[in-house]
């Protein structure tokens, strides 16, 4: 079962509480949790990634276990920790200023 | 008696003020969508309670919102409350906010690129709509002008969405260049006497006509000079900000352009200045009386720079002329240190007689007049920064 913790915007599009379950086989990457996501959620697609490219929004920052994994790549193995279910994966609206 | 509904959009969400036809004391419903740029929302003229928003952000994208209860409730075209989330093949349903550049051999090839800041070509990048226009006969079909500019349709409530690539495939999208407002198609104007007659305006690029549904566009700029581009005289380039029409005379439209106000009575083939006394000629929105087709307002903003009223004061100006000659309307405005400036989309007018007038700053005040303009009261004074503006008469 993997942890999913949307931004507070995302949660009332898709009307879920803080943390999202998802249940994902295989290889634990940022790819294939946002892929299962936007499955499960489809109106969360196109708001965290390109809906064409697949690329990270650029004001969307992906964080888990204490650690910045938005330039890490989409097919890399996410940690441990978030794979067992042990640490949410976060989904952060970046601070833009003010 | 008739009621009237104002469908307000903010920098931060979208409120709906509801009065009954006297239009005296009004209700406010809101925010819907806390925290988002609502850039417009305008309801079905053939139902009343179908309403399409357009509701975006820096961080999350593009969305798109319908209710079909008059605003009490929204939803996702595609993912409507309680249903399914995904297509019997287990597809996501989620398109309603899928607007994708025609790039098809056929329609689509010439169309990758447009001028860039420096000179180069730049593809064709989508970052959000500007407006959104219902069908004047079918609640199902709108149209969506988005930035980059391009002009999308959706004839399934806004579950899916169609480039019209003619446009930017008519010969000079390549040349098309933004503005530091971005390159927005922002204005969509429908015939009602000739349905396969369409306007659209876009920033920085000029405004544009088709006369087969779609298909094909031709550049309608001429007499527009613009001393911001190298040929003041040239087929696009011109930042056209707003365009209006009567109903009853579509063939006559009026502009309020970067500089100049102008109209033109052979459907944009050829503008004339009609700026007059106007304090200046600069500004975003103009709109259209609604029982005289020769009667129009709109809202001068000191420049290009300040994008504020000349003077500090908020003033209307109305002409009965169609032009040329105009009148300052203030009573009830502030007419003195105020500096807010009204954007595009933020002026409307009503149906009922005497005909209302309506319009939002970039302060968060909501301004009404019950007499075409001759008086004005604010409706609400706080809301966040006013986007768009649009009024409906519900019987």
């Amino acid at each position: 079962m993997i942890r999913v913790c949307l931004p507070a915007h995302l949660r009332t599009l898709a009307k879920v509480g803080s943390e999202c379950k998802l249940e994902i086989s295989g290889t634990i990457t940022q790819r294939t949790v946002l892929d299962a996501l936007e499955a499960r959620y489809p109106m969360l697609t196109g708001t965290i990634r390109e809906r064409s490219t697949k690329k990270r929004r650029p004001l969307v920052r992906f964080y888990a276990c204490e650690k910045d994994l938005s330039n890490e790549s989409p097919d890399a193995p996410l940690p441990k920790e978030v794979s067992n279910g042990q640490e949410p994966f976060l989904i952060i609206g970046a601070i833009a200023g003010g | 008696m008739s009621k009237i509904r104002l469908l307000v959009g903010t920098r931060k969400g979208a409120f709906i003020l509801t009065s009954d036809g006297t239009r005296k004391k009004w209700k406010v419903a809101g925010p819907h969508f806390g925290g988002w740029n609502i850039y417009h929302m305008k309801a079905s003229p053939v139902d009343g309670n179908r309403i399409y928003a357009s509701q975006c952000s820096d961080w999350f994208g593009q969305i798109i919102q319908r209710s079909d209860d008059g605003g009490k409730s929204w939803f996702q075209p595609g993912t409507p409350a309680g249903e399914p989330t995904t297509a019997p093949d287990g597809s996501p349903k989620g398109e309603s906010n899928n607007f994708v550049y025609d790039t098809s051999p056929k329609t689509g090839k010439p169309l990758t690129t447009h001028s860039w800041y420096d000179g180069t070509q730049h593809p064709w990048e989508f970052k959000r709509v500007w407006h959104l226009e219902p069908s004047l006969t079918d609640p199902d079909t709108l149209y969506a002008g988005v930035e980059d500019a391009a002009l999308f349709r959706s004839t399934d409530g806004g579950k899916s969405w169609h480039e019209l690539s003619g446009l930017r495939g008519h010969g000079s999208g390549n040349k098309w260049a933004p503005g530091a407002g971005g390159m927005g198609l922002h204005t969509i104007l429908l015939d009602p006497k000739n349905p396969k007659r369409m306007y659209i305006a876009i920033s920085s690029a000029g405004a544009f006509r088709t006369d087969d549904s779609g298909k094909t566009w031709k550049p309608i700029n001429k007499g527009l000079k613009s001393q911001y581009i190298p040929d003041p005289n040239a087929e696009v380039g011109h930042c056209v900000h707003r365009i209006a029409m009567h109903p009853s005379k579509p063939d006559t439209l009026y502009m309020q352009k970067h500089w100049d106000v102008l109209r033109s009575n052979n459907a944009g083939d050829l503008w004339k200045e009609v700026s007059g006394n106007l304090p200046s000629d600069f500004g975003f929105c103009i709109d259209v009386h609604a029982h005289e087709p020769e009667t129009i307002f709109v809202v001068p903003i000191k420049s290009d720079s300040e994008h504020y009223p000349p003077d500090g004061k908020l003033r209307v100006y109305r002409s009965k002329t169609g032009g040329k000659t105009w009148t300052a309307l203030t009573k009830g405005l502030p007419q003195k240190d105020c500096y807010v400036n009204v954007l595009r989309d933020a002026m409307s007018v009503d149906t009922l007689k005497p005909c209302g007038v309506y319009f939002g700053t970039t302060g968060g005040q909501v301004y009404g007049s019950t007499d075409a303009g001759n008086s004005w009261k604010p409706i609400v004074r706080d809301l966040p920064g006013v986007l768009s503006v649009e009024a409906q008469v519900i019987q």
